[in-house]
């Protein structure tokens, strides 16, 4: 062993190191009671709307009961205008808005993070293309658009899921094109270049490992858009349709309850505030922990 | 005068990261007297802008003063007001940043910067602040001093701004200035015009000062007394002609260590044909040329430095010699044949031999790979290494490098240190198996100590496998440690080459002894010398040679 | 200056040309559509005389290019067309539901705005302290709550309950000023909660971002009280952002005026659209499309005017 710069700063030589699921159980453990609210709606979500059909007393278009009954024993939460139970009406939305919301949020991310990556790294013609192409696209307010394309295309499930993801890419796009493009100004992306790897090996292994915190953060962000705008989407009546149970348009179903005074149609519209809040907080924190700074988000 | 200006006792400063609190500075006594000027030397990260600031009782965001007295003028700084503090600051204590550029407000005229600290302050009324602004940009030789302190931050060079900087520290004649590393981001060339002034400026108004540095030469020229730092502790003080005729701690001694690097026995050019050949490359990017008719070889078993300031077309030149920027007329011969202009065209056995390392370990590493990985994928991409065979080639690069295998090989690059991590750019490049290496300005970013290191073990490898070195740099005391043959450019031409003795000893182009003169020597007189002999010669700056 | 004024003619520019190729891309959509709007609009069982007929009088038998042009020569003269559901004439239906929903946005904004930037620059100035975490919590919860989430709780409790104001907008021509403003109240306020908390969570950021600044730095160095470091070395720098902040914000206002108006039954522009998404109405929904793109365009274009009239590297150029 030769000269002085072998010893690494004290700090570094002094923390045991610990694996990468130690460290994160840890960071779990310190977060802020926000986050760990977001971690536990998420969690609860996830658990209805996966196993839905086993917690709900009825089923999810059955008529059984009088229309609008009241709060009591038999229908803990009522029921609806056509008669079916309200409790599990609310259930089975979890699984129906927020998996279609999920989904649509995937399928934006393959679009738009694939085009966003190839964008930053073939500077040129490509990414002068796609940027124009998303700039127009970004200039008609996607709630228009949306409703425009609905028109022309019809609401059935798969086209809204389409629609929606393709509107919602170009948000990514430019994100993963700014994220990557930090990436590819670095010198370890110019060695790697250099050297001669191949445009997959480049995307996979150089600039998708370094976005991961900024593209999973953002993730959580455009989730609650989606969300958000289909279940707008939906209370309009334009999103997805009946019978099939859906929060925002189960709101709009029963809405003639509120002038009686009575919270029930607000239910659905809470459950998805709250999931919107629980995720907001998540990724709040994330960025908080990711940026590292001294102060402030 | 007895009693000092600033006394500070038993200083401790707390820094925080990652919510954890640790020493920054640990318990250090500091003492200057009316008109002294002190110098602080150290490395990045040894504490000195923090005890600067904390002349003036200042802490950045995320630093605490956890205990220690500070005196300044018989007031106990510590104990007073925020008020109090802040009528002390810019009024009688001043503040030099290091980048003038991030520190003037773009949306403010300079002189509007300037005014305010008197006028605020009720030193002075508005008319008088700018006569007063005028009157001091002509005294640091700002040109056009009646008209520049019209204009905006954006509008005036990087020299020129630090002297207006020093002008607004100036502005209420304050009994202590701190001056941040203010020519650390300058040319070399420039830094000579920028130090003379502060060293006038300072002496005519009898100011002390703090001047804070990591290069000693330079801080050899401004202060009549050094502290030595490292790691927030005081290794050594005393006045400069005893600290630079005979410095007592090893640490201090090992400041002079890339000047003092001597290389071995310098290898005989080889009447072979070179490795690599520039043969009047002329290239840019749109219309503009950055570099003219460029043409120079390298052979194996040599290292070629190619030095020039901010401009020259160094780097471009190496942008040209790897294929990312094809020049426009020339071309790039590797072993007698011309090599395709743009990477993208070229084999992998091309591509094979022309390896780079980078100036910045940080950004040179990717982050989320390990060691393992990092040295292994040339293997595999370039040698077809797999398994144990692989495996094994790794730990021996790893050993070449003088990094312990069992130890780093798993670790991710934010566990390295700064040399380390430019250890690994080395063996990444070596991992290639290549005839030729373009080290680009790889040990500016370093301290002197893992400078000297990185220096030490590039000989090693070259001579053990014969490889060549074509050698980016602004700093001619790397050239003299390490260089067989020495390129100068500027402004994208070639101003002299020749073998390290031709150029370092004259008769010289007029721009290389602009350069070998500018760089400061651990000589105190040195800059008055300098001075004396430009004055006389009537050679001022490198603009005026083209 | 003159390089300003080159900018701004640039942007101008660019913002016609975006919305010109939006205008294709609503005309063209259309074009998509499968089967015929004559035939949707008759039913099945219609007979094909009567369907040809239809065409004719919709113009649909005239190649597309051709009718593009027709439409944009009406848009040009005022004339927007007719609607399909009720054959009234599209510019006289608009212009009153369009000055509605202005009238509501604008109420919202002329609010928000202010608001927004006070307590966003209080929130940065005051960062980590009670007052910003609580900010931030109640801000992430309107941002998170749906427009229709706030708009049913304030019409439970401030209509239904409490009766102070009306659940249903009834707004015609000849409304007073001050009546207006109380239909439009519950709609208002639904839209400024989440207008306001989106913009204050975007301005305290930005300020913290300046704030970091090394010149701020520089002016707390030189002793400059902490009122004066904000007004006259932070703000200056701070337009720019801030005009950003509020056009995103203000094109934001341009959606949830959508569903707002569905709520209350507001008889403004976004209510006109719902209903003609519904109905197939095509002219109308490309009307109202071409508005609310418009106003689109326009608020980021002068968000970018904005950031090129206060930076001073274009202002003063070298």
């Amino acid at each position: 062993m030769s000269s002085n710069d072998i010893s690494p700063p004290k700090a570094q030589v002094n923390r045991p190191r610990r694996t990468r699921l130690q460290n994160a159980f840890r960071e779990i453990l310190k977060a802020p009671i926000t986050a760990k609210f977001g971690m536990l709606v998420i969690l609860t979500y996830g658990f209805v709307a996966i196993f839905a059909p086993f917690l709900t007393p009825y089923s999810e278009t059955e008529i059984v009961g009088p229309e609008f009954d009241v709060w009591g024993n038999e229908f803990i939460l009522g029921t609806d205008g056509l008669g079916r139970d309200m409790l599990t009406r609310l259930l089975f939305g979890a699984r129906n808005t927020v998996g279609i919301a999920f989904i649509t949020t995937l399928l934006a991310f393959v679009i738009g993070g694939i085009m966003g990556l190839l964008s930053a790294i073939y500077t040129g013609w490509f990414d002068q293309v796609a940027s124009r192409v998303v700039d127009v696209l970004m200039a008609i307010p996607q709630l228009i658009f949306a409703l425009m394309l609905l028109t022309i295309f019809g609401t059935s499930i798969p086209i809204l899921i389409i629609v929606i993801a393709t509107l919602d890419a170009t948000r990514i796009f430019r994100v993963t094109r700014a994220v990557s493009l930090n990436v590819v100004v670095l010198d370890y992306f110019e060695a790697a270049r250099l050297r001669g790897e191949r445009i997959f090996w480049l995307c996979i292994r150089e600039i998708l490992p370094n976005i991961t915190a900024p593209l999973l953060a953002e993730f959580g962000l455009r989730f609650c858009f989606v969300f958000l705008m289909i279940a707008a989407l939906s209370f309009l009546g334009l999103g997805i349709q009946p019978p099939t149970a859906d929060w925002g348009s189960m709101v709009r179903e029963n809405a003639v309850l509120i002038t009686y005074g009575d919270i029930t149609p607000i239910l659905p519209a809470i459950a998805i505030a709250i999931l919107t809040l629980g995720v907001n907080f998540l990724v709040d924190w994330f960025l908080h922990k990711s940026s590292g700074l001294k102060d402030g988000h | 005068m007895n009693d000092p200006l600033l006394e500070i006792r038993n200083l401790q400063i707390d820094g925080e990261s990652d919510e954890i609190w640790h020493e920054i500075i640990k318990g250090i006594d500091l003492h200057l007297d009316r008109g002294e000027v002190l110098g602080l030397i150290g490395e990045s990260g040894a504490g000195k802008s923090t005890l600067g600031l904390a002349a003036m009782n200042f802490c950045r965001p995320g630093c605490r003063i956890r205990e220690g007295s500070i005196r300044f003028d018989d007031q106990e700084l510590t104990e007073q007001s925020e008020l109090t503090l802040r009528k002390l600051r810019g009024v009688r204590i001043a503040y030099v940043a290091q980048s003038a550029a991030a520190s003037f407000n773009p949306a403010h005229q300079l002189i509007d910067q300037f005014s305010e600290i008197p006028v605020v302050h009720g030193v002075k009324s508005r008319r008088e602040a700018e006569k007063d602004a005028k009157d001091l940009y002509g005294r640091v030789l700002l040109p056009d001093p009646d008209g520049i302190g019209y204009r905006y931050p954006h509008q005036v060079s990087g020299g020129q701004l630090q002297r207006a900087m020093t002008a607004m520290a100036l502005s209420c004649r304050p009994d202590l200035i701190i001056f941040d590393e203010p020519t650390t981001a300058l040319d070399v060339t420039t830094q000579i015009e920028v130090l003379t002034t502060i060293r006038d400026i300072v002496r005519e108004f009898n100011t002390a000062a703090i001047y804070i540095s990591h290069d000693l030469a330079v801080v050899a020229q401004m202060a009549d007394r050094i502290m030595v730092l490292r790691y927030g502790e005081l290794v050594e003080e005393a006045t400069t002609r005893e600290m630079m005729s005979s410095p007592k701690m090893e640490y201090t001694k090992s400041l002079w260590a890339v000047r003092s690097f001597k290389k071995e026995a310098e290898t005989v050019a080889s009447a072979m044909s070179p490795v690599v050949k520039v043969d009047n490359v002329t290239a840019g990017y749109g219309s503009e040329d950055i570099l003219k008719e460029v043409s120079f070889e390298i052979h194996r078993g040599q290292t070629v430095a190619i030095v020039g300031e901010s401009g020259s077309g160094k780097s471009t030149a190496a942008r040209v010699i790897t294929g990312l920027l094809p020049p426009r007329l020339g071309d790039i011969q590797l072993n007698g044949k011309i090599l395709p202009k743009s990477f993208k065209a070229r084999n992998k056995e091309q591509l094979r031999h022309v390896q780079m390392i980078y100036q910045m370990a940080d950004t040179a590493l990717n982050p989320r790979q390990r060691i393992r990985n990092i040295i292994g994928r040339p293997l595999s991409f370039y040698l077809g290494l797999t398994g144990k065979q692989k495996e094994a080639r790794i730990r021996e690069l790893l050993s070449l490098i003088e990094l312990e295998p069992d130890l780093y090989i798993d670790r991710f690059p934010d566990e390295l240190s700064g040399g380390q991590k430019q250890r690994v750019s080395i063996a990444r490049a070596l991992a290639a198996e290549p005839e030729f290496i373009i080290c680009d300005e790889v040990t500016s970013a370093l301290d002197q100590l893992v400078a000297e290191g990185i220096l030490r073990l590039l000989d090693r490898l070259q001579r053990e496998f014969n490889l060549a070195y074509m050698f980016i740099t602004h700093d001619l005391a790397t050239v003299k440690a390490i260089a067989d043959n020495v390129v100068v450019m500027l402004q994208g031409k070639i101003v002299e080459q020749g073998s390290k003795t031709e150029i370092f000893s004259p008769p010289h182009h007029d721009y290389t002894e602009l350069l070998l003169s500018s760089v400061p020597e651990m000589d105190p007189d040195w800059l008055n010398e300098l001075i004396a002999h430009r004055e006389k010669h009537g050679v001022m700056s490198s603009t005026s040679i083209s | 200056m003159n390089k300003i004024l080159l900018m701004i003619l640039q942007r101008f520019g660019l913002g016609l040309l975006t919305l010109f190729v939006v205008s294709i891309i609503i005309f063209v959509g259309v074009e998509f559509l499968p089967g015929d709007i004559a035939e949707a609009l008759l039913g099945q069982g219609a007979s094909p005389e009567n369907v040809a007929a239809l065409r004719h009088e919709l113009g649909l038998d005239r190649p597309a290019h051709t009718r593009y042009i027709d439409w944009w020569a009406g848009v040009l003269q005022g004339d927007l067309g007719t609607s399909l559901a009720n054959r009234r004439d599209i510019a006289e239906l608009i212009t009153f539901r369009l000055s509605n929903t202005l009238f509501l946005a604008l109420t919202a904004a002329a609010i928000s705005v202010p608001l927004a930037l006070l307590f966003g620059i209080l929130a940065a100035l005051y960062r980590n302290s009670l007052y910003d975490r609580s900010v931030n919590v109640v801000t992430l919860g309107a941002v998170s709550a749906p427009e229709f989430l706030t708009a049913y709780v304030l019409i439970l409790y401030f209509s239904v309950k409490l009766g102070w104001f009306p659940s249903l907008s009834n707004i015609d021509q000849d409304t007073s000023f001050i009546d207006k403003l109380h239909q439009v109240a519950l709609p208002a306020i639904t839209l400024m909660g989440v207008i306001l908390a989106y913009m204050m969570r975007m301005v305290r950021a930005s300020i913290i971002n300046l704030l970091a600044s090394a010149y701020i730095e520089m002016a707390h160095l030189k002793g400059m009280p902490k009122f004066r470091v904000i007004v006259k070395h932070a703000l200056p720098n701070a337009w720019a952002p801030i005009a950003n902040i509020i056009a995103i914000s203000l094109a934001y206002l341009v959606v949830g005026v959508v569903v707002v108006e569905v709520v209350f039954i507001y008889p403004g522009l976004g209510q006109l659209m719902v209903d003609s998404v519904s109905n197939r109405d095509i002219p109308v929904v490309q009307a109202c499309s071409m508005i609310f793109a418009g106003t689109y365009i326009l608020l980021n274009l002068t968000a970018d005017i904005v950031s090129i009239c206060t930076n001073p590297r274009l202002l003063h150029p070298k």
